[in-house]
């Protein structure tokens, strides 16, 4: 090989290195045309069809969002419905490219399980919801309950714990389908229904036929940050979903919706321009668009929008879920 | 084989031993294993190496290790939430058990009930019997295991209002309580009592058990039904008359003359109703009944170890299904035709 050679070579190499190479998940997308999202069977505010069989929920928006920074397209997406039990495995095996269903984030998952948590999409904690007319007022009054919950979750280790802490006993229903679990609730079958807060509340905006009629109980008892998942060894499209997630975090922060990105975007501002692509090369080292993250929030919205879209409507406060400087915990590392 | 018919009788000896049809089945079927066992080889390391790449634990090291999730209900064993995963499967093992035993029991009693009710001369009840036997066996079973379960839980008030047919007997939407005997010299009962949310003390069925039960049982004795139908239409009419004519009472026709030769030909399609009444009992996660699969899925999803979960139910029907061929192909050994086989 002559020297010249040798050198276009070197350089082609060096080349391809700078055009940050994409992981095999984000490839395989691209050429499929699609992410493959897995989602809740049906979890009103999360992950639930609408009238028209559309997906709409938070942990839905996720997904639309990585579609946006993939393809530039937040339509390019198709959604797996995965009840507790088939969500890891789901995962595992490849048969979904992200888990997105309002799933906590704990060690045992994060290391033994294989997968990689991107972030924390909501601050969830569990609670326990019973009927009015029981008079209960405090979870330590639920010795000898009936307690109805879903396999495979921690709100089923959670459950236990709790009750062995306090001495009480507690008979559980553990039925796998979410439909069937709220069946058994609301036909009487358990005192008590129980899964994180959020999910109790909307359950008892869209299920039940009174919504007054149930309490949910003041007594958090446990930490449940929700967010999205992926498989261990795929560093790169870790990064892609990790760095979605952040982009419509830091898009609140930055004042940027879906509306006033277009008018925002042309701001002097250096951090916005970063933002939207103008300049600097932040997509690039993602092997994506520039325009990744301006994507994100024109086709999709921002953290605030997605959760007053979904999450206001059922009642759902932003409490834990504010941004870090309006008195919640949503912080997300800077775009620079 | 004849020399002549040999294809290879003109070559030379080590070719004519390849051609013989023994030697050349031999050859078939070590080429067969060989391909069994190289498909399993490629399977069972392309596993391993995905589930080493994902840094998935694997092993069955997670048996000894706490399993921190409660059982609604239990058979003999004690257990709460602090004992290991391996005690929780063998609580789930002895529920499938339970339910299965018993509706395999159920089912025979009403099923031999059933074929005799549709031979019955009885017109009324011959067609209320065909009504059953159709009407069951067409609908899928875990439709009735919901239809069950729902029956009991929308149907049944609750506890606090639970119907008392008896003294100490309530039935409610948490199932049936009743008392139980805790002493015999003398005899000492425990009565239930409404404690709080539920019954405590004495024994309480489940409605999840009450659904699975009712549903297995029901459901399986349609078919049992119709065995036993067939069993007792193949002995020839011939015996029937010669035995009234002797002189037995019709109950005495059945029991000694009839359904001795019927059993020849009940046993070995009751043994496939009886496997498959253990195999349906594993809908029993459609309906919160905590069976080895229920309890199986939830340890798969905790630990993530679904290779070595799936492998664990395997097992156990494997060996409950052998179990329980054994069992029956010695019971058909007994009431076989003497002398027809060694």
């Amino acid at each position: 090989m002559t020297k010249t050679s040798l050198w276009i070579f070197a350089l082609l190499a060096l080349l391809g290195l700078s055009n940050a190479h994409a992981g095999p998940t984000a490839d395989a997308s691209v050429k499929k045309g699609f992410i493959q999202c897995g989602v809740n069977t049906g979890l009103a505010g999360f992950s639930q069809p609408d009238g028209n069989g559309e997906w709409r929920g938070i942990d839905v928006d996720l997904c639309r969002a990585v579609a946006a920074a993939l393809f530039g397209d937040a339509k390019k997406i198709r959604f797996t419905p995965l009840t507790a039990q088939q969500r890891f495995t789901a995962l595992q095996s490849g048969e979904v490219d992200i888990l997105s269903r309002n799933t906590t984030w704990t060690f045992t998952r994060d290391t033994g399980l294989g997968l990689n948590f991107v972030g924390i999409l909501y601050f969830d904690g569990q609670g326990f919801m019973v009927t009015k007319k029981r008079g209960v007022k405090s979870a330590k009054q639920l010795d000898g309950a009936a307690v109805c919950v879903q396999p495979g979750t921690t709100t089923e280790l959670n459950l236990a714990d709790y009750f062995r802490a306090n001495n009480m006993k507690f008979k559980p229903v553990v039925i796998e389908k979410f439909e069937e679990v709220l069946n058994a609730y609301f036909a009487g079958r358990c005192d008590v229904f129980t899964t994180d807060v959020s999910g109790l509340l909307a359950v008892r905006a869209s299920r039940s036929a009174n919504a007054t009629d149930h309490v949910i109980l003041p007594e958090v008892i446990s930490k449940e940050p929700l967010g999205p998942a992926v498989r261990h060894g795929d560093d790169h499209w870790f990064d892609i979903v990790k760095w979605s997630l952040h982009a419509m975090i830091d898009g609140e922060e930055l004042g940027l919706t879906s509306k006033n990105i277009d008018q925002q975007g042309k701001s002097t501002n250096p951090v916005i321009q970063r933002f939207v692509g103008a300049k600097g090369e932040f997509g690039k080292m993602l092997g994506l668009n520039n325009r990744w993250a301006y994507n994100i929030i024109k086709q999709v919205g921002n953290y605030g929008e997605s959760f007053d879209r979904n999450l206001t409507p059922l009642g759902l406060h932003r409490g834990l879920n504010n941004l870090w400087n309006k008195g919640g915990l949503m912080y997300a590392p800077p775009l620079r | 084989m004849d020399a002549e018919f040999d294809p290879a009788a003109n070559t030379t000896g080590k070719a004519r031993a390849l051609f013989r049809p023994r030697h050349r089945a031999i050859l078939y079927q070590t080429l067969l294993a060989a391909m069994v066992c190289l498909a399993a080889w490629y399977f069972i390391s392309n596993a391993v190496e995905n589930l080493l790449a994902r840094d998935i634990a694997s092993g069955f090291g997670f048996l000894n290790r706490e399993a921190g999730f409660e059982i609604g209900e239990r058979t003999f064993l004690a257990y709460n939430a602090g004992d290991t995963y391996f005690k929780a499967l063998a609580v789930g093992l002895l529920n499938t058990f339970r339910v299965a035993a018993l509706a395999i029991i159920f089912s025979t009693i009403i099923g031999v009930a059933i074929g005799l009710a549709r031979l019955s001369p009885n017109w009324l009840l011959m067609k209320l019997a065909t009504a059953y036997v159709e009407t069951i066996r067409n609908v899928p079973l875990i439709v009735q295991l919901f239809f069950w379960y729902a029956l009991i839980t929308e149907s049944l008030p609750g506890p606090a209002n639970a119907l008392n047919p008896m003294p100490g007997v309530f039935l409610s939407n948490r199932g049936l309580a009743f008392p139980v005997v805790t002493a015999i010299f003398p005899v000492a009962l425990q009565y239930p009592v409404l404690t709080g949310f539920n019954f405590t003390g004495g024994a309480l069925l489940s409605p999840e058990f009450a659904a699975l039960f009712l549903g297995l049982a029901l459901y399986t004795a349609a078919f049992i039904g119709e065995i036993a139908r067939a069993g007792i239409s193949s002995v020839e009419s011939g015996q029937f008359e010669a035995a009234r004519s002797l002189g037995l009472s019709e109950t005495q026709v059945m029991r000694f003359i009839i359904l001795p030769q019927a059993l020849r030909v009940i046993v070995p399609p009751l043994t496939s109703q009886y496997l498959n009444c253990t195999k349906n009992s594993s809908l029993a996660v459609a309906i919160g009944y905590p069976d080895i699969v229920s309890i199986a899925n939830t340890t798969i999803n905790q630990t993530g170890q679904a290779i070595e979960g799936i492998a664990i139910i395997m097992l156990v029907y494997l060996t409950t299904s052998l179990a329980i061929s054994a069992f029956m192909n010695w019971y058909n050994q007994r009431v076989a035709l003497r002398g027809a086989k060694a």
